[in-house]
């Protein structure tokens, strides 16, 4: 077993993919870096925090990108965005088996926000495209720094997310919630928590996530092969049932949970038996687990 | 207050008299990420090898010059040219990353 988690993106690219097939786009001795850290006193990263190209998965074809979460925690700066929306359209061209999104990304790149702020729209608007047009975005999320801001959203609009249990989504970061609404509403240190809010068995039970395997690469590689034909078409009756299905979870909690855990409690009114246990049960039990 | 300024700093190595590295694609490790780096090497014209650092940490240039002397002393290399982002790495990650890079081109394992 080799954990997902712990690999660079370069790594997991050399481990996921079928050996030796992926051919890099804008390799790093092309040196295409970020305009902007450099004024900053910052050093750049020569492939700006992530690596596009294609591939063969299981034997076909697949257009892939992978952040790395280790440079500015995967933030997306002008050029790592740039990279991600030129994939995405050149997918729309060569039309391989799916596209892979490896990612691992707080968000938006405070040091380039307008830009970053800007490049993660036009990812949207480019993945909404791709999977507009029947080709299949999945999302592997399983990185330490988890799948935050701006990427959160892009793996939400993407046609299958796979989470290991060790991997995060969200929109805003714990520390984001507490700088914003105080320790009260959400400590950030309490890694219990933000893995009970955030974390991928959450999302699983929740229905946020398509698959839940556990923190090893071959697993990864094996969610990835199964779902190269979910493409999911995006339609207003589907929009419509997400909706109905985000305003249940709204109001499923009882009105005063005061003391209470809420992730126990929402769990527990979607249906889970023994929620409590959840944090402790092994991945293969909580697949198990969930109402469809 | 340190009499250093903010701002990247740019060092430049060079070294002669090594054995020619031969041709071979361009290779990357390491991370740009606190406390380490990335390196990467390619093939250049002529018989040196030249090295240029980028880093974050300014005023470092002696120790620098004291890792890139040992690196050239191991790995006598020409016909190549080293590449560095740095985010602050200790001299020994520097040094066990250009082992990395150079086990990479050469096939050694490290």
């Amino acid at each position: 077993m080799i954990s997902y988690a712990e690999c660079s993106a370069r790594e997991r690219l050399a481990l996921l993919l079928d050996p030796g097939s992926f051919h890099e786009w804008l390799p790093p001795s092309e040196r295409v870096t970020s305009p902007h850290l450099a004024q900053l006193g910052v050093p750049s990263a020569f492939d700006d925090g992530v690596a596009i190209g294609r591939a063969t998965l299981d034997g076909h074809e697949v257009i892939v990108a992978a952040q790395e979460g280790a440079f500015m925690g995967g933030g997306v700066g002008e050029v790592h965005g740039a990279k991600l929306v030129g994939l995405l359209q050149r997918a729309l061209r060569e039309r391989p088996a799916a596209v892979l999104l490896l990612a691992e990304s707080g968000g938006v790149r405070l040091h380039e926000a307008n830009a970053g702020l800007i490049a993660v729209s036009e990812v949207m608007r480019a993945l909404l495209d791709v999977r507009a047009s029947g080709i299949p975005v999945i999302v592997l999320i399983g990185g330490a720094n988890g799948c935050f801001g701006g990427m959160g959203i892009v793996a939400r609009c993407a046609d299958h997310i796979v989470m290991s249990d060790a991997g995060r989504l969200a929109m805003s970061g714990p520390e984001v919630i507490e700088a914003s609404h105080g320790v009260e509403e959400f400590d950030s240190r309490d890694r219990a928590l933000v893995w009970r809010t955030t974390g991928g068995k959450h999302r699983w039970l929740t229905g946020d996530c398509d698959a839940l395997v556990e923190d090893d690469v071959a697993d990864f590689r094996a969610a990835a092969v199964a779902a190269l034909d979910a493409s999911k078409p995006l339609t207003l009756a589907a929009l419509e049932e997400e909706h109905a299905l985000l305003t249940a979870r709204l109001h499923a909690l009882p009105s005063d949970t005061a003391g209470r855990d809420e992730a126990t409690l929402l769990w527990s009114a979607l249906g889970i038996a023994d929620a409590q246990r959840v944090p402790e049960l092994p991945v293969e039990a909580v697949r198990a687990l969930r109402v469809h | 207050m340190s009499d250093v300024p903010a701002g990247l700093e740019t060092l430049d190595f060079f070294f002669s008299g090594g054995r020619p590295a031969g041709a071979f694609p361009p290779v990357l490790v390491g991370v740009v990420g606190s406390g380490n780096l990335e390196v990467m090497l390619e093939p250049a014209g002529g018989n040196d090898c030249a090295v240029r650092v980028e880093t974050s940490a300014r005023g470092f240039g002696p120790i620098w010059q004291a890792v890139m002397d040992d690196f050239h002393a191991r790995h006598p290399l020409a016909g190549v040219r080293v590449s560095i982002n740095d985010m602050g790495a200790t001299p020994a990650v520097v040094s066990l990353r250009l082992d990395q890079a150079v086990a990479e081109i050469t096939g050694d394992k490290p």
